[in-house]
């Protein structure tokens, strides 16, 4: 039985499908060959968020994991980035929480806090 | 004070605009209404942005961030909080008209103005829903400004209505924020936003998509805030079908509806208008029936991709600096393009015989799903270029690049798309 996936690894959107014997055809890049495989044995996504802050004229910061974490982990991880609060300035890239739920990913930020002129 | 140029908006557009001509040695002012740069990519929290131009897939800010460093060291003059109130043209002068709460209303001066002021969202008034007048309703964008930016989840029962990408990516967001997002309503009997944000965003979190879809009544209660909402299937006429109406009850209806080109600041200039883009028409320079006032971004067409947006404003930037620096074009021969068979919208819609380049970027959109397409370019009824697409889409915007010297001296162009066996 052929199984049908639409890649999202780049906007493209590839119809790829993939039979018993593993043949997976019509991805027209080798990512999304990487990407169906995965989607087979264990389905990872970037999660991307926003940080609570103590700025008054920046209320929050946009947050992402830093590699892609399991699928079924995405609202455990929520739950902790949403008790995290910045209060001193950030660069993009600066670690905001460690290794999230002993996943070897770290959350970071993708915005700077706003420099004071 | 004259500039060489003001750049109007300072966002993804007006960024690469601005850089491009700065580092051409043009004095360039930038003009900015937020009190930050980057535009509507400050809410984009989402990654997928950057794959063309920079081979990484970045979140909205990270993208965004990329061209406000190369901004600021570039040393660009720019305004934050200050919004443009008035733009007119005297003696080949523009004078940018501009108010803000601190320095109150102030003129500028220049010789060539980039408008890049992006798009704004079509609302419930333009589709007519009928029902009550309650909180509620509001556009996917205004709650994904409020969500990403200032941190306020509007609603914990949320609908979506129209199956856009912000629609898409806000049902995925207000979800992971904790809100119930009940479904996704499109009226089309396809989706409308990019197949990646069906999948990661509808697919990945169970929110059901109900294509052929609309909602026909909107409920309130006795606060006159949103309770409930009516949910019809549709025929091929896109009126609902009796008999198939659902029930939601729900505190927010995010509407996802469309995006319409912002050039109202151009309202006091006779500027050419295309009913098809719903902004003005351009030529292969990005530039307006008025000499010297360019036009790029979604404030020219609305966009998918915001790497299309960074490439077509740089093009205009080098198009201003190439008026910049020869003056007036001498035109002495115009040729029009008009959208063909299956095609929504083409721009530029005049290519300037005296501007000459290698090649002119013609961006179009089709109006039908087609697995394999040809794009025909006709002149005088001759097929003067041809390009074949795959995975064409009205959801996506296509580009081709028409060598320059197929064109020509004389005739009209139109531009087709077919089925390709």
């Amino acid at each position: 039985m052929k199984k049908e996936f639409i890649c999202i690894v780049c906007p493209r959107g590839c119809h790829v499908s993939v039979d018993d014997e593993m043949n997976i055809t019509g991805n027209q890049c080798p990512r999304g060959k990487t990407y169906v495989e995965n989607e087979l044995i264990a389905p990872t996504r970037i999660l991307t968020t926003t940080v609570r802050t103590s700025f008054e004229d920046q209320p929050r910061i946009s947050c992402k994991t830093d590699k892609p974490i399991p699928k079924e982990l995405i609202f455990e991880a929520m739950k902790i980035i949403n008790h995290i609060m910045i209060d001193k300035d950030i660069s993009i890239g600066d670690i905001i929480i460690e290794n999230i739920l002993d996943t070897n990913v770290n959350i970071i930020a993708t915005k700077p806090s706003r420099k004071k002129e | 004070m004259m500039k060489d140029v003001i750049v109007i908006g300072g966002g993804a557009g007006g960024l690469a605009a601005a850089i491009e001509t700065h580092q051409s040695r043009k004095d360039v002012l930038l003009i900015e209404r937020e009190t930050f740069l980057g535009g509507i990519l400050n809410q984009c929290i989402h990654n997928g942005f950057g794959l063309e131009v920079f081979k990484e897939e970045y979140t909205g800010p990270e993208y965004a961030d990329q061209f406000i460093e190369t901004f600021l060291e570039e040393k660009i003059d720019y305004l934050l909080d200050t919004t443009v109130i008035g733009l007119r043209k005297e003696n080949d002068v523009f004078f940018v008209k501009t108010s803000s709460e601190k320095d109150g209303i102030r003129f500028f001066q220049a010789k060539a103005v980039v408008v890049s002021t992006g798009s704004y969202e079509r609302t419930r008034g333009q589709i007519s829903i009928p029902g009550d007048r309650p909180y509620g309703v509001i556009t996917a964008g205004s709650a994904q400004r409020y969500l990403n930016i200032d941190g306020l989840l509007i609603g914990k029962k949320v609908f979506v209505l129209g199956s856009g990408d912000i629609g898409l990516i806000m049902a995925r967001r207000m979800k992971l924020e904790g809100a119930e997002v009940l479904g996704v309503a499109e009226i089309m009997p396809h989706s409308n936003g990019l197949t990646r944000n069906i999948v990661q965003c509808l697919n990945d979190f169970d929110i059901p998509l109900y294509l052929s879809h609309t909602v026909t009544e909107i409920i309130g209660d006795d606060e006159n805030r949103l309770s409930k909402i009516k949910v019809s299937k549709v025929d091929e006429s896109f009126k609902p079908i009796e008999g198939t109406e659902k029930e939601f009850e729900v505190d927010t209806l995010l509407l996802s509806i469309g995006l319409i080109p912002d050039v109202t600041l151009l309202d006091e200039l006779k500027v050419e208008i295309d009913s098809r883009t719903k902004s003005v028409k351009v030529n292969q320079a990005y530039e307006t029936n008025i000499e010297g006032l360019f036009v790029c971004g979604n404030a020219l067409q609305v966009h998918d991709l915001v790497d299309n947006v960074t490439l077509e404003s740089k093009r205009a930037g080098q198009a201003v600096n190439r008026y910049l620096d020869k003056g007036k074009a001498d035109v002495h021969q115009s040729i029009y393009l008009n959208p063909g068979n299956n095609l929504g919208y083409v721009t530029p819609q005049r290519i300037d015989m005296d501007i000459i380049q290698d090649y002119i970027t013609l961006s179009f959109r089709s109006n039908k799903k087609m697995e394999k397409a040809i794009c025909k370019v006709f002149q005088n009824e001759d097929i003067i270029f041809e390009k074949k697409l795959v995975f064409v889409l009205p959801a996506e915007m296509e580009t081709i690049k028409l060598p320059f010297e197929k064109i020509n001296e004389v005739g009209d162009i139109r531009v087709e798309l077919e089925v390709r066996s």
